[in-house]
């Protein structure tokens, strides 16, 4: 009985104290809110720029054309082999009927090229890959199967944008990296800061017999308070930014290159991530803040 | 009881503070330990709050062994012991209620044993009237009061209060000292320390008088021991 009185006492205390050192707290809030709001705008940046490096990765196709010979039931049959290929998600066959239409489609549907015949082309296999890297491995094992009669591949650009890829995730990977010391630095400075203006109350809580878990405890649930409360602002804050932002860029570009993945898309990563950032931030921060100022 | 066994206190750096010092408080005793600045006083009080470790030799607060004592006992010990600061030392976003309380809710105590006590022990200090103020809205003398009763709360077997006239005039300060001379008359020893040697004198008491870092008199006489005498 006497504990529960203890600790609905001292919960009562953490949530009287973050008002009683109102400015601190705000201090607190507002540094653990900025930190908070960079790593996660830049996170979704980073976020954005692999999914538009993965599109353009998937736009590069190989295509596999067959032998003129085969007629459109054998072409067909060769799929099957191509679907046996490591490193093959998939293989669309497009006929030459459809090879012409998409063709003379694709030149404005000019007179000029009416006069084309499907003979003159050949049946063919539009072919995505799992691992744009090994596409020089997988075009040589396409090669070797019967009734391929040509290989088109670009591998230079799958180069490129393996290479864009590789680099684009070391960098995030060290941008954030440095963003998260950078910030718990900054969060845990201002926390300590918080708890200095605080020393003599601990000090005297210590004269008196209180226990160090006595003491801790409330700064526990006012860190937790402080946590909530800034991973809240912060994710509200990258969300209407974000939205902001995004509604620019699709403005901005008429042709929709690149397009913007909608916050909903990701939205419970980020409240996980947000919530779980915060309360470590406020609850860590200020227990180990304390830490000294108990050795009385 | 308190007692101190041969004593020795050196600080890091080598500074002496204190040397072979023995004495025992024992239980209803009113006892001044006496000396000028420097002398080794507040030394005493801190190793007899656990503040500080003793170099060397043993001592007893209440039936803790601080030189063997574990920290978490630390705590349990301090409670035995109420502290007067000279500088008070209040929580100052706290109401006088809630600074006295405060002892209280560290043991656990329910709202309704609280609101029985606090008040009893606030009008024993005669501050009836101030619960709701916050320390600095009262003189000094009326928050060293509030100390008092915080020190109090607990019903803690002793008392010890380090200079706690020094920032209060003479007529308070002889009040404060007339509060603890009743104190100790309910049962709790109380220990008094200071290098006011007028009060001292007024009041006839045992006195322990202390210098560079020894026990220079201890008698009964109630008088202010130092160079002159």
């Amino acid at each position: 009985m006497k504990r529960i009185r203890k600790l609905g006492y001292l919960f009562k205390e953490g949530i009287r104290n973050m008002f009683t050192h109102g400015f601190m707290s705000f201090a607190a809030v507002c540094v653990t809110v900025a930190c908070l709001v960079i790593i996660g705008g830049f996170s979704l940046i980073i976020y954005n720029l692999s999914l538009f490096v993965s599109d353009m990765e998937q736009q590069n196709r190989v295509l596999v054309y067959i032998d003129e010979t085969y007629d459109t039931g054998s072409a067909k049959s060769v799929g099957s082999k191509i679907n046996l290929v490591d490193n093959v998600r998939e293989a669309v066959f497009m006929s030459r009927e459809e090879a012409v239409d998409r063709f003379i489609k694709d030149q404005g549907a000019d007179e000029t090229f009416a006069g084309i015949n499907p003979s003159d082309l050949r049946d063919r296999f539009i072919v995505t890959l799992e691992d744009n890297s090994k596409m020089a491995e997988t075009v040589e094992q396409l090669r070797k199967i019967e009734g391929v009669a040509r290989i088109a591949d670009r591998p230079e650009i799958a180069e490129g944008i393996t290479t864009i890829q590789r680099v684009l995730n070391i960098v995030s990977i060290g941008i954030i990296v440095v963003l998260l010391v950078v910030s718990l630095f900054m969060i845990s400075n201002t926390i300590k800061l918080a708890m200095y203006d605080r020393r003599d109350e601990i000090a005297i809580m210590k004269m008196i017999g209180a226990t160090n878990r006595f003491i801790r405890l409330p700064y526990f649930v006012e860190g937790f308070l402080i946590g909530v409360i800034s991973a809240a602002a912060a994710f509200f804050t990258e969300w209407g930014l974000y939205d902001l932002l995004a509604s620019r860029i699709t403005q901005m570009q008429s042709m929709q290159l690149l397009s913007i993945v909608p916050f909903q898309e990701v939205f419970m990563p980020m409240v996980v991530t947000f919530g779980a950032a915060g309360l470590f931030v406020g609850m860590f921060g200020s227990v180990m803040s304390i830490r000294k100022f108990l050795d009385v | 009881m308190i007692v101190f066994r041969n004593v020795t206190k050196v600080y890091t750096g080598g500074s002496r503070a204190l040397e072979g010092v023995n004495l025992q408080i024992d239980d209803g005793e009113f006892v001044f330990l006496v000396g000028p600045s420097g002398s080794g006083k507040s030394t005493i009080i801190k190793l007899l709050t656990a503040e500080l470790e003793p170099t060397s030799g043993s001592i007893e607060v209440n039936g803790y062994r601080l030189e063997t004592i574990k920290k978490r006992q630390i705590p349990y010990m301090r409670r035995t012991v109420g502290v007067i600061f000279q500088d008070f030392r209040l929580i100052e976003n706290k109401t006088v209620f809630e600074n006295v309380a405060y002892g209280m809710r560290i043991v656990g105590a329910s709202g309704k044993e609280i609101k029985a006590r606090v008040p009893y022990v606030l009008d024993l200090v005669g501050l009836e009237n101030r619960g709701r103020r916050l320390p600095h809205e009262l003189s000094g003398g009326e928050q060293q009061r509030v100390a008092i009763a915080r020190a109090l709360v607990n019903n803690p077997a002793m008392i010890v209060a380090d200079e706690p006239t020094g920032n209060l005039d003479p007529q308070r300060s002889y009040e404060i000292m007339m509060l603890l001379e009743s104190i100790n008359a309910l049962g709790t020893t109380v220990m008094v320390v200071t290098h006011e040697q007028e009060l001292v004198n007024r009041f006839t008491k045992r006195v322990i008088a202390i210098n560079e870092g020894k026990v220079i008199n201890d008698g009964m006489d109630g008088y202010y021991f130092n160079e002159e005498n």
